[in-house]
């Protein structure tokens, strides 16, 4: 069976393709691995029947020869994807007993193209969190805890828990502000996410519209790519889609970034960030020197304020996009004599406290008086971070960052919201700008825990990006295994 | 006391003297689309409760809105008919409240940037006269659903079919003086919405509803405190509720009360508004641009492109009525009003004589149908029919007076007036012959009045008419059959 849990995406795309293994059997190694890791709470619905179903039915097709590319890859889902009548709560007390009628967009696409649904993957509620700690199941265990359980990050932290620890080959995530990013860094994976609209927000349980994206968290960079490939696309059912062909991910991964400059902003390098992950930055500003790339100091002066333009407009989007969590026609609902004593009760006792918090604070900044110093204001930086990036993308192919200021902290440890939102430090300024970013691991800190870093490429530009990455993965070589890992 | 017998509409008399009204409307006109405005579903009216409702429209979990292309030209078009800035780039905001039938929390409309911005009307005054009323903006919005609080004794239902179906709000400037100039201009506005097929205009189905800001003044003066009175659905309702708001606003100013600026509900019962909530209690709708949608974005060429679509509007088909057709300034107001009116006399019209079609639609037809009750469409006489009778009178196959017993026949029997003609006989006697014959007939039997007549009696030239026509059964040329007369009385 470890066999098979060592095979990453790429390796099990083949070995499927050619007959060696099946996807019962690889699906069946992942629901066991499942079991064996249940302790860290990754999963919240398992589904088990379905995923064996979807197994055979993909071993039909291979041997029918009608293989789609993910055909028998066994995949989890963040619950803040609505799934054709399997639960969704989006790690929320509202949503409890919520059964969609309707699939996304990105995970109809994932099945289409052949891949196997192990289950539903935890997360920060409505993906408000950078610790998974705000999830209405219960805390997700870093399986790179010792003896201390640590968190593996949010809001897709159930996500990238399941893949370091073998219990999901790939998983899908939602970034909002490093969502995908951050845990993707404390858990010692790959995750990406695209270009703002190349991934369809259609039946993605909305937080912050203007910032949401889909993207894959996966083992390798390879992996990534293959899940993009599936998961991407135009969807006239979303306005903000792009409409643009995303070339084949994978023809980019051998590319060679000779020449090509990558940027090294100032700002990201600043008091706060732990001394080993500043090490690995410097390390692998090496490595891609010695790829060939052109390293160029570069300054993006806004970026100071990207933390709270980002915690004025994610709060102000979702206080609106949450609105619909009212108790009148779905999801839990506290009855009460009066309307207003019945939306009070439900969304009181339906919502946790990191979410009513956004809410009264995206409440505060959109009401009349406080719009135009907070809400308007925030826009307006928001579109010089942009061209902060727009500049430097002038003189750069890739900016290189850290992933996070610090490795994975301890469950609990960071009780202060301020403190919790620094986390997303890193991964916020892309997220404002609508740049695609991938973090990638580069090696183990003195605790013993992984450091991601991030590389940053222009507006769709995701080809070049998984070029660059993958060269850095290379050289950095991480090849080390979760010890919370299934064996 | 005089004074209020010569007030002016749009006046009202106080102790203190002669106020004016300061009126300015917003009518939400329903766009006559097949699906709503962000979503697919159904937008038509009456079907089952809960019927016509998308994933979208129920607000589910991820379900994002997508602008249906055919409104916006809705949009554009109504723009365009109302002399109005056409923005090539707006935007759409979402205003936040909650309530049971909001199912989104929210009501996607445009507040800074809407599609369209400054216009203009003529409105036609029951004086003849004409005045121009400013439009502020045009903007689109979802429709809410409905709540039904009477169908249950603790529950309130909610009808979601209504939710997210397209609206046009039409912002005129505070520039209507009077109540009559308040109908005048929905009126107008109606008309022109189902000129271009925007809008079908229908009151009672809601369709097109209004709300009315009204505030009074001396003239003069700067404007005063409106109060706001909503969803009006009838033209009389919105000149009953103006006449009645600015009666009490005078009452409470005179009386050295302030008028508070309120919203006010009208009370088809009493005739009266009352208060529904005050501006304390208004929302803080916090309006922000929906991140769910692009600014919505269109070339001058699409423009230009829809202003090619446009139908001949009322104000140049009314000029051309009247030049074209030689009927009265007032006729052509009447026809023009609704398109439906000048759709009919065109084809009545057409090739018989313009002037008498004009005068038996509004003086015939009208009259019996409004003492039928019968609505306008469902007219028995078709113009076609009309047409004909225009072309047998000038033709002289029948007289005006046989025609209007043939018309009588037409609304019940909905035949052709040919064939009613033909069956009854009808046919208009021009035979020299015959008429003579009777003519002959007439004078021996009235040996005396011919004396009188040659006597010097002229006036019994109309006896000897009478009596000719009523042997002739009334189909007898009363124009020959006075040359005739004439001649045989010399």
């Amino acid at each position: 069976m470890s066999d098979l849990l060592n095979l990453d995406l790429s390796s099990a795309q083949k070995s499927l393709k050619n007959r060696e293994i099946s996807s019962v059997e690889l699906t069946k190694a992942y629901l066991d691995a499942i079991e064996k890791t249940s302790s860290l709470g990754a999963y919240i619905d398992l589904q088990k029947d379905y995923a064996l179903e979807m197994a055979k039915n993909s071993d039909k097709k291979i041997n029918q020869g009608v293989a789609g590319p993910l055909e028998g890859i066994p995949i989890g889902v963040k619950d803040m994807f609505c799934t054709k009548d399997i639960k969704t709560t989006a790690s929320s007390k509202i949503l409890e007993n919520f059964y969609p009628t309707y699939e996304s967009t990105v995970t109809q696409n994932l099945w289409n193209d052949g891949a196997v649904m192990l289950g539903k993957l935890s997360c920060d509620e409505f993906a408000m969190g950078s610790s998974n700690e705000t999830a209405a199941k219960g805390n997700v265990i870093n399986p790179w805890s010792k003896t201390i359980p640590m968190s593996p990050g949010g809001s897709s932290g159930g996500s990238a828990a399941a893949v370091a620890s073998r219990s999901a080959l790939a998983a899908t995530g939602t970034d909002t502000g490093g969502s995908i990013r951050q845990p993707a860094a404390f858990c010692g994976i790959t995750g990406l996410k695209p270009t703002y609209g190349r991934c369809s927000r259609w039946g993605i349980v909305a937080f912050s519209s203007s910032l949401d994206q889909a993207g894959p968290l996966t083992r390798t960079v390879s992996d990534a790519a293959i899940m993009l490939n599936s998961m991407a696309g135009y969807d006239n059912k979303d306005s903000t889609s792009a409409n643009l062909e995303m070339p084949d991910l994978t023809s980019y991964l051998d590319k060679s970034i000779k020449g090509k400059k990558i940027g090294i902003p100032k700002e990201y390098t600043q008091d706060g960030i732990s001394q080993d992950i500043v090490s690995f930055y410097e390390t692998s500003i090496q490595f891609l020197k010695d790829s060939g790339a052109e390293i160029i100091p570069v300054s993006l002066p806004h970026t100071k304020y990207a933390l709270p333009v980002y915690y004025i407009i994610a709060p102000a989007e979702a206080s609106s996009n949450l609105a619909r969590y009212d108790g009148v026609r779905y999801g839990t609902r506290k009855e009460a004599e009066s309307l207003d004593d019945m939306y009070e009760l439900t969304r009181g006792e339906g919502f946790g406290d990191e979410v009513q918090r956004r809410i009264m604070i995206g409440t505060y900044v959109l009401s009349s008086g406080y719009y135009d110093a907070y809400y308007l204001k925030a826009q307006k930086v928001r579109r010089l971070i942009k061209e902060d990036f727009d500049n430097t993308f002038e003189n750069v192919d890739f900016l290189l960052t850290p992933s996070t200021p610090s490795t994975a902290f301890e469950l609990g440890q960071k009780q202060d919201p301020l403190t919790m939102y620094l986390n997303d430090i890193f991964t916020v300024p892309a997220s404002l700008a609508g740049l695609p970013g991938i973090s990638i691991p580069v090696g183990l800190d003195k605790a013993g825990l992984p450091v991601g870093i991030q590389l940053i490429a222009n507006s769709f530009d995701e080809p070049n990006l998984i070029s660059v990455a993958h060269t850095l993965e290379k050289s950095a070589n991480f090849n080390v295994i979760a010890q919370g890992a299934a064996k | 006391m005089n004074d209020t017998l010569n007030l002016k509409p749009g006046q009202v008399k106080g102790d203190t003297g002669i106020w004016e009204m300061v009126i300015g409307l917003e009518i939400h006109a329903q766009i006559s689309s097949k699906s709503k405005l962000f979503s697919g579903a159904s937008a038509s009216f009456g079907s089952d409760a809960n019927s016509s409702v998308s994933l979208v429209d129920a607000a589910m979990p991820g379900m994002l809105p997508v602008i249906n292309k055919f409104c916006v030209e809705q949009a554009v078009k109504t723009g365009l008919a109302l002399n109005a800035q056409i923005n090539n780039t707006s935007v759409f905001d979402r205003k936040n409240y909650f309530y049971a039938d909001l199912p989104q929390g929210y009501q996607i409309s445009q507040f800074t940037k809407p599609i369209v911005g400054e216009g203009e009307i003529v409105i036609d005054l029951d004086d003849g006269n004409q005045t121009t009323i400013g439009i502020e903006r045009l903007h689109l919005e979802q429709d809410a659903g409905k709540s039904l609080h009477d169908q249950h004794p603790t529950k309130s239902f909610i009808d979601l079919n209504r939710t997210g179906v397209a609206l046009m709000e039409i912002v005129s400037k505070p520039d209507i003086r009077s109540p009559q100039e308040a109908g005048a201009y929905v009126k107008k506005i109606r008309s022109i919405l189902r000129y271009i097929g925007a809008c079908d205009g229908n009151m009672e189905e809601g369709s097109l509803r209004a709300d009315c800001n009204v505030s009074v003044r001396k003239q003069g003066d700067a404007f005063g405190t409106r109060c706001e009175i909503k969803n009006l659905n009838s033209i009389r309702f919105i000149i009953q509720a103006i006449q009645s708001e600015a009666e009490r606003q005078v009452d409470i100013i005179e009386a050295g009360g302030k008028i508070k600026q309120e919203t006010r509900l009208f009370d088809t019962s009493t005739g009266e508004t009352r208060s529904m909530r005050s501006k304390e209690d208004a929302h803080d709708y916090r309006y922000f641009p929906d991140p769910d949608l692009l600014p919505l974005e269109f070339s001058d060429s699409w423009v230009k492109e829809i202003k090619g679509t446009l139908p001949e509007l009322p104000d140049t088909l009314k000029k051309r009525l009247v030049n074209d057709y030689g009927i009265t300034d007032y006729d052509a107001s009447i026809l023009v009003e609704e398109k439906d009116f000048v759709d009919f006399y065109l084809e009545a019209a057409n090739g018989v004589d313009g002037k008498l079609t004009a005068n038996w639609m509004i003086t015939e037809l009208f009259g019996a149908l409004k003492k039928e009750n019968i609505m306008f469409l469902n007219s028995p006489v078709t113009p076609q029919k009309l047409g004909e009778l225009i072309a047998l009178i000038s033709k002289g196959v029948i007289s005006g007076k046989i025609a209007k017993d043939v018309f009588s026949d037409m609304m019940v029997t909905k035949k052709s007036p040919s064939e009613i003609v033909k069956e009854k006989g009808l046919e208009q006697v021009s035979d020299d012959k015959a008429i003579m014959k009777l003519i002959d007939k007439v004078i021996s039997e009235n040996q005396d009045k011919v004396k009188d007549y040659l006597g010097g009696k002229d006036k019994l030239l109309g006896f000897f008419v009478g009596q000719v026509m009523k042997l002739s059964q009334g189909k007898a040329n009363p124009g020959l059959v006075n040359k005739l007369l004439k001649e045989s009385l010399k």
